[in-house]
């Protein structure tokens, strides 16, 4: 089945995305994103440990050659603290993509708007393919992808929280107007959250926490790959339509 | 010299590269951003820019994130 997701000319080979944060080591991190089959992961810009060099990279497990390496902007404030991160990130890797987050409250770690909008558009302008994160807000959608994002992230519900996508008919209004890739990013808590994001119509979804924070890690990424698959074929297959009284399987015919 | 590195104060050779400051650091410059001052210097120039007493040197890499 040809169903593949292009973001910019860059194919992506899972619809699964996964962060690479709050895992116990390095080594759970390696295992859990192999189970997710997921080929983009999220890595996050911070000093490097100039005092203990024998600490270990992200990047002893997590082959960049192997996987796409998406940075974000976490924990930028500002706009300008956004620009700087992405820049930085730019030229630590290897590639123009940047997952763009400017943070507009520290409790709830919604966007700040306004920012997010006017970064996307400097950072378009600079040769990023810019992956917003944003609110499940139709008309920001529409905004971010004229200041030149290529893809537009609403999260599902706040970031870490877990709580599934607790606006799907924002995320349909915003896959109805779409004209850049839709990947739900943020807030998903389970297998289950993941399959209604791909049954909407979403291009992919991005998460982290579910996956690290549950009990067994490595079996919940397997249970998401699944469910972004089983999510994906249903949308693809066309779901029945819902109605309030019964209609049977078997036929009246033939009965004695 | 003195340099503010990653937020620290710290003693340096004069006349240091950002080539020489990685590898007296035992930093893979692949891997790595720097910044100085707040610019960015690209990677085919860290052979060639030198460090100036004062200076703000930040040096960064990816880390597990979501």
């Amino acid at each position: 089945m040809n169903d593949k997701l292009i973001i910019k000319g860059i194919e992506f080979k899972s619809r699964l995305w996964v962060g690479t944060g709050k895992y116990k080591n390095f080594e759970e991190t390696r295992k859990a994103i192999e189970a997710s089959g997921a080929d983009v992961v999220t890595v996050a810009v911070r000093r490097t440990n100039i005092f203990d060099r024998k600490s270990e990279n992200l990047f002893d497990y997590i082959d960049p050659k192997k996987y796409k390496i998406l940075p974000n902007t976490a924990g930028c404030y500002t706009m300008e603290d956004a620009l700087r991160y992405a820049r930085l990130a730019r030229e630590a890797g290897v590639s123009d993509l940047i997952k763009l987050e400017v943070i507009g409250d520290e409790k709830t770690l919604f966007p700040d708007t306004c920012a997010t909008l006017k970064a996307t558009e400097i950072l378009a302008k600079e040769g990023f393919i810019v992956l917003p994160y944003i609110n499940d807000d139709p008309v920001m959608a529409l905004r971010l992808v004229d200041a030149g994002a290529a893809a537009v992230m609403p999260l599902a519900a706040p970031i870490g929280s877990g709580l599934g996508i607790r606006n799907p008919y924002n995320i349909k209004i915003i896959l109805e107007q779409a004209k850049v890739p839709i990947v739900v990013d943020a807030g998903v808590g389970t297998a289950s959250d993941v399959a209604i994001a791909m049954e909407l119509g979403c291009d992919a979804v991005l998460l982290n926490t579910a996956i690290a924070g549950a009990k067994d890690p490595i079996a919940m990424a397997e249970a998401m790959k699944h469910a972004v698959m089983a999510g994906r074929l249903a949308y693809k297959a066309g779901r029945i339509q819902k109605k309030l009284y019964a209609t049977a399987s078997s036929p009246i015919e033939g009965m004695l | 010299m003195r340099l503010k590195l990653n937020g620290t104060d710290s003693e340096v050779q004069d006349n240091l590269t950002v080539v020489d400051l990685l590898k007296s650091l035992h930093i893979e410059p692949a891997r790595v951003a720097v910044e100085v001052n707040m610019q960015i210097i690209k990677k085919c120039n860290f052979n060639e820019y030198v460090l100036k007493d004062g200076d703000m040197v930040e040096v960064v890499n990816f880390v597990g994130g979501g």
